[in-house]
C-alpha cells in the first residue's frame, strides 16, 4: 500500500472520484486523522503546562535536579534513568518499523518476532515509569516552607537572604525521621544539643539523625548546604507547612502544587496511551500468530497500530522535553 | 464495500437500534436532537417567565419544576441551572450533534455516490456515544443540587469547587462526563465524514463538483477533529480539580473568608483552552447550516449557485480563521492589550469570507425563478439572520467597543441571531428539504409556512429588543433586574421578549405535528420532488441499505446546472453526460 501514491497519475484523475486520491485505505487515513486529533489533546495539555509555568512567580523545579536517582544506587545521576526509559521506547519504535517491514514481505515469523520485542519494550517503559512515579511520590528528605525572612551562610561561604515562603530541603536521613516526628510518632523525639538539632528514634532500630545539613535551592538551581547553627536558624524559622515527596496537594520539589499535578496528569495520560498501545499490540500479535493476516494476504493492521505506536513515542519526546529538559 | 454485502435480511435490532446504515443513523441523530431541542426550548420558556415577570407565580413552573419553583416562582439557583443547560443542549446537542450528525450522515454518502460511510461500525458507535451523553446531560437535571449552573462555558472557579454553589456539585460532574462522551462521539463522526469524502467519491465526483453541502460538512468535520480534543484537555483537567484535589485552574481562592489550600493554577488558562474549542465550535454549528442553505437556495431559485469557488474558498477561509480568533471572547478577562488588538484584527478578517457568502446568496436569488417551499423560506431566513447577526459581530469584534457591551444582553442577542437562529433555520431548511429522502413522504407545506412565519417573527421579536437591553447595560445571566435604577424603562421590553419567546415556542408545535404526522401519513414522495441535480435523488424512494440498486452512478457535471440554456429541462442531474460539444463544469 505505502509508497504507491507516487505513480504517475494526473491530478484530475487522482482527485476525480472513483478511487482514493492518496492510495490508502480508509482505516489508515482514519488513524492519521485520529492522531492529529490526539496530538491536539496533548498540545492542549502541554500548552496548559507552559502557560502555568510561564505565569508562575516562583522558581520552577528543574528536571535534572528532581530526577537524578537510579534504582538501587545511592549517588546522583541526573536524567540517566529517564534517558534509559526514552531509549527503550525509541528502540521499541525501531522494532515496530521492522515488524511493519516484515509485514510488507508477508513474513509471518518476522512480524511475530518484532511485535513481541515491541511489546516487551512497551512493558519495560511502563515498568520504568511506575518506578519513576514511585520515586517522585516518595521523594528524598522532604522540604519545609519558611515562616519568616532569614539570612544564612552556607557551608561554602555564600550568604543567602531567604524570604518568607521559600522552601528549604532536608537531607534524606533527617527527612525520614522528620516525617514520623511531625505525625507525632511516640518513639521519635527532638533533642537539642550543642551543635544543633537532632532527631532520635528509639526502639528496635535505634537511629538518630542530626540536622547538620539543610539544602537551599535544591530543585530549582544548584544545591548549597547549610549546617550547624546556621541550620538551626532555618529550622527555627520553619512554618507548619512540610512536604514529603509529592501528592496532588503538596510536593517537596517546589511550592507550586501545579508542578506535581501536571507531572502526574501529563505523564499519566501518556502512560495510559502507552498502556493501550501495548494492549493493542498484544491483540495484533495474537492475531498474527493465529494467521489472520496471512489469510488476508496483507498486514495492514500492523501498519495501523505501528502509526499509533510511533505517535506515542513522538509525544513522549515532547513530554520528556517539557518535564525533564526545559 | 461491495454492493452485495449490504443486501441481507436485518433483524429489528440491527436495522433500527444498532444500525450501521448511515440513513438510519441520521434519523436517530435527528430524533434525539428534536427531543433535546424540545427540552431546551421548554427550559428557555421557564426562565423567560421569570425574566419577563420577575417574582410572579406561574402554576406551570411548579408543575414542571416542583421544588425548584416553590409556589410557582422560579428558584434563583434553578434559574442558573436552566440557563446553563439550555445553552449546553442547544449548542452541543441540537446544533452540533443534531445538525452535523443528521445531515452529514444522511447526505455525505448519498451526495458523493457512496454506499455507506467508510466505517459503519464507528458511525454506529458515534451515535450511541451521543445518545449516552444526551442521557447523562438530561439526568444531571435530577441530581441533588441541580444541574450545572456556571453557564454553558462552565468557567472555574465556580465549576471547579463542588462547594461553590448548589449547581457545582454532582450536576457539574455529570456535565463534564457527558461532555467527554460527546467529544468521543463527535470525533468518531468527524473521522468518518472526512475520510468518506476523500476516499469514497464515485467516479467523476471530483472535489470541485461536490455540492456545497459536502464542502461545508467536510470543513465542519475538520474543525471538530482539531478543536474538540482541546476541549477534552480542558474538561478533564477541570474534572481533576473537582475530584482529585489538583489545582490546574485554582489559586488564591477564599471561601467564607478562609483561604483554600490550593496554589499555582490559573482560571484564565481554562478560558484559553475552552475558547480554542469554543470559537471553532461556533462555525461547527454554522457551516453545515450554510452548506444546506447553499443547496436549497440554488435548487429553489433554479439557478447555479453564484460563485461556487468563492463559496468553497470562504468556507475554507472561515474554517482557518476560526482557530485564531478565540481571544475576542476574553477582552475583559485581563489580556495583554497588544494581544487583544491582534485578536481584533483576525476577528474582523472573518467578516470578509462571511460577506462573500452573504453576497453570493443574494446574487443567487437575484432574478431567480424562485419556488417558495418551506425549506427555501427558512434558507432565506438564514440569509437574513446571518446578515443582521453578523453586523453586531463587527461591534463585538472590536475590543474598544466590546468592553462596553461585553457580557450584556447585546452579546446574547448577537449570538442567538447569528448562530442560534441561523443554524436552526439551516437545520429546519434541511429537514423540510430532505424529509422526502429520509422518510419517503412529504411534509405538509401549509403547516411549514405557518411554522416559518411564526418562527422568524417570534425569533426577531425575542432577540431584536435584546440589543437595546444590552446597550442599556443589562448584564446577562442575572436572575432579576429590578434593583438596577440605571436600566430604567428599557426593562419594560422584558415582558415583550418573553411573550415572543412563548409564542415562538408554541409555534414549534406546527413543526412537531407536521414532522411526526408526515412520517406516517404524509403524501408519498416521488423520486425527485424538488427537481434537484444532486445524486441523492437518483436513489429509490424505499429504504435500501447500500443506496443504489445497480452499480454506483457516474458523475459527469457539477451539482448546479440549473436553467442551463443548452438543455431543455431546467435542471440537469449530475449523472447526465455532456451533450455533444457542451462544455461542462
Amino acid at each position: 500500500m505505502g509508497g504507491e501514491a507516487s505513480k504517475a497519475i494526473s491530478k484530475e484523475e487522482l482527485w476525480g472520484g472513483g478511487q482514493s486520491p492518496f492510495s490508502v485505505s480508509y482505516g489508515k487515513m482514519m488513524m492519521w486523522y485520529f492522531l492529529v486529533s490526539d496530538a491536539l489533546t496533548f498540545g492542549g495539555l502541554l500548552t496548559a503546562y507552559g502557560f502555568v509555568r510561564a505565569s508562575s512567580e516562583d522558581a520552577w523545579p528543574i528536571g535534572e535536579q528532581v530526577f537524578r536517582a537510579l534504582p538501587g544506587l545511592d549517588g546522583q545521576y541526573p536524567l540517566i534513568y529517564v534517558a534509559l526509559m526514552t531509549f527503550i521506547l525509541i528502540v521499541s519504535s525501531v522494532t515496530m518499523v521492522l515488524a511493519v517491514e516484515a509485514g510488507h514481505r508477508n513474513d509471518k515469523s518476522g512480524v511475530v518476532r518484532w511485535m513481541a520485542l515491541t511489546i516487551i519494550g512497551g512493558i519495560f517503559f511502563l515498568g520504568s515509569q511506575a518506578w519513576e512515579w514511585s520515586h517522585f511520590i516518595h521523594g528524598s528528605g522532604g522540604s519545609f516552607i519558611l515562616a519568616e525572612n532569614v539570612s544564612v551562610t552556607s557551608d561554602d561561604g555564600q550568604v543567602f537572604d531567604l524570604t518568607k515562603g521559600d522552601a528549604v530541603y532536608m537531607d534524606h536521613h533527617f527527612g525520614h525521621l522528620a516525617e514520623p516526628w511531625l505525625e507525632g510518632a511516640p518513639n521519635v523525639s527532638l533533642v537539642d544539643s550543642d551543635h544543633g538539632v537532632k532527631l532520635v528514634e528509639i526502639g528496635e532500630h535505634s537511629h538518630e539523625a542530626e540536622l547538620h545539613a539543610l539544602t537551599l535551592n535544591k530543585y530549582v538551581e544548584n544545591e548549597s548546604h547549610v549546617s550547624g547553627d546556621q541550620a538551626m536558624k532555618l529550622w527555627n524559622a520553619r512554618s507548619a507547612s512540610f512536604a514529603f515527596g509529592a501528592n496532588m496537594h503538596d510536593n517537596e520539589y517546589g511550592i507550586q502544587q501545579a508542578y506535581a499535578n501536571f507531572f502526574f496528569f501529563i505523564t499519566g495520560f501518556h502512560g495510559f496511551h502507552v498502556f493501550s498501545g501495548v494492549v493493542i499490540n498484544i491483540i495484533i500479535f495474537i492475531m498474527a500468530i493465529q494467521g489472520v493476516f496471512e489469510r488476508r494476504k496483507h498486514y495492514e493492521m500492523v501498519e495501523k497500530v505501528g502509526l499509533y505506536w510511533h505517535f506515542v513515542d513522538l509525544v513522549w519526546v515532547f513530554v520528556f522535553t517539557f518535564f525533564y529538559l526545559v | 464495500m461491495g454492493a452485495q454485502a449490504h443486501h441481507h435480511e436485518e433483524s429489528f435490532i440491527s436495522k433500527y437500534v444498532f444500525s450501521h446504515d448511515h440513513k438510519m443513523i441520521s434519523k436517530q441523530f435527528l430524533v434525539t436532537a428534536i427531543v433535546m431541542g424540545i427540552v431546551a426550548v421548554m427550559l428557555s420558556v421557564f426562565f423567560r417567565l421569570q425574566l419577563g415577570w420577575p417574582g410572579e407565580s406561574f402554576a406551570i413552573l411548579e408543575t414542571f419544576l416542583g421544588k425548584w419553583a416553590p409556589g410557582g416562582v422560579l428558584d434563583r439557583n434553578a434559574y442558573l441551572a436552566l440557563v446553563t443547560i439550555h445553552g449546553t443542549i442547544m449548542v452541543f446537542f441540537v446544533l452540533t450533534g443534531g445538525l452535523s450528525g443528521t445531515f452529514s450522515n444522511l447526505l455525505i454518502p448519498l451526495q458523493i455516490g457512496a454506499r455507506d460511510m467508510a466505517s459503519g461500525f464507528l458511525n454506529m458507535l458515534s451515535y450511541w456515544f451521543f445518545f449516552s451523553s444526551s442521557v447523562i446531560m438530561l439526568l444531571s437535571l435530577f441530581v441533588e443540587g441541580g444541574a450545572a449552573s456556571g453557564g454553558w462555558t462552565v468557567y472555574p472557579p465556580l465549576s471547579a469547587l463542588p462547594q461553590a454553589m448548589p449547581g457545582s456539585g454532582m450536576g457539574m460532574t455529570l456535565w463534564l462526563i457527558s461532555m467527554v462522551l460527546f467529544v468521543v462521539s463527535s470525533l468518531l463522526g468527524g473521522l468518518n465524514y472526512v475520510v468518506t469524502i476523500i476516499n469514497l467519491r464515485t467516479k467523476g465526483m471530483s472535489m470541485t463538483r461536490m455540492p456545497l453541502t459536502i464542502w461545508a460538512f467536510m470543513v465542519t468535520a475538520i474543525l471538530g477533529v482539531l478543536s474538540f480534543p482541546v476541549l477534552v484537555s480542558a474538561v478533564v483537567l477541570l474534572l481533576m480539580d473537582r475530584t482529585m484535589g489538583t489545582a490546574f485552574y485554582l489559586s488564591d481562592i477564599f471561601i467564607g473568608g478562609e483561604a483554600l489550600d490550593v496554589t499555582g493554577g490559573s482560571p484564565v488558562l481554562y478560558q484559553h483552552l475552552f475558547w480554542f474549542l469554543g470559537h471553532p465550535e461556533v462555525y461547527i454549528v454554522l457551516l453545515p447550516a450554510l452548506g444546506i442553505s447553499s443547496e436549497v437556495i440554488a435548487t429553489n431559485a433554479r439557478k447555479p449557485i453564484f460563485g461556487y469557488k468563492a463559496m468553497v474558498g470562504s468556507l475554507l477561509g472561515i474554517g482557518f480563521l476560526s482557530f485564531i480568533v478565540w481571544g475576542h471572547h476574553m477582552f475583559v478577562t485581563g489580556m495583554n492589550p497588544f494581544l487583544g488588538s491582534v485578536f481584533v484584527f483576525t476577528t474582523l478578517l472573518i467578516a470578509i469570507p462571511s460577506a462573500v457568502k452573504a453576497f453570493n446568496y443574494v446574487t443567487t436569488l437575484w432574478q431567480g425563478n424562485i419556488r417558495f417551499t418551506p425549506a427555501m423560506l427558512f434558507s432565506i431566513g438564514l440569509v437574513s439572520t446571518f446578515v443582521t447577526g453578523g453586523l453586531t459581530g463587527i461591534i463585538l469584534a472590536d475590543s474598544a467597543l466590546d468592553v462596553n457591551v461585553h457580557d450584556t444582553y447585546f452579546v446574547v442577542a448577537h449570538f442567538h441571531i447569528v448562530m442560534g437562529m441561523s443554524a436552526i433555520f439551516g437545520m429546519l431548511a434541511g429537514i423540510y428539504h430532505w424529509f422526502p429522502k429520509m422518510f419517503g413522504r412529504m411534509m405538509n407545506t401549509k403547516l411549514g409556512y405557518a411554522h416559518f412565519w411564526v418562527t422568524i417573527v417570534a425569533g426577531y421579536g425575542v432577540f431584536f429588543p435584546m440589543h437595546f437591553v444590552g446597550i442599556a447595560g443589562a448584564p446577562r445571566r442575572y436572575y432579576e433586574y429590578s434593583n438596577f435604577d440605571f436600566l430604567g424603562s428599557v426593562m419594560d421590553l422584558q415582558p415583550v421578549i418573553s411573550t415572543f419567546a412563548i409564542v415562538g415556542a408554541v409555534g414549534q408545535l406546527f413543526f412537531l405535528f407536521n414532522f411526526f404526522y408526515s412520517i406516517f401519513y404524509g403524501q408519498e414522495s416521488v423520486q425527485n420532488p424538488w427537481k434537484s441535480n444532486t445524486l441523492e435523488w437518483t436513489t429509490p424512494v424505499r429504504h435500501l441499505h447500500g443506496n443504489w440498486d445497480g452499480p454506483l452512478p457516474e458523475v459527469h457535471r457539477w451539482a448546479y446546472d440549473y436553467s442551463n440554456p443548452v438543455h431543455e429541462s431546467d435542471f440537469v442531474p449530475q449523472t447526465t453526460p455532456a451533450l455533444a460539444g457542451e462544455e461542462i463544469h
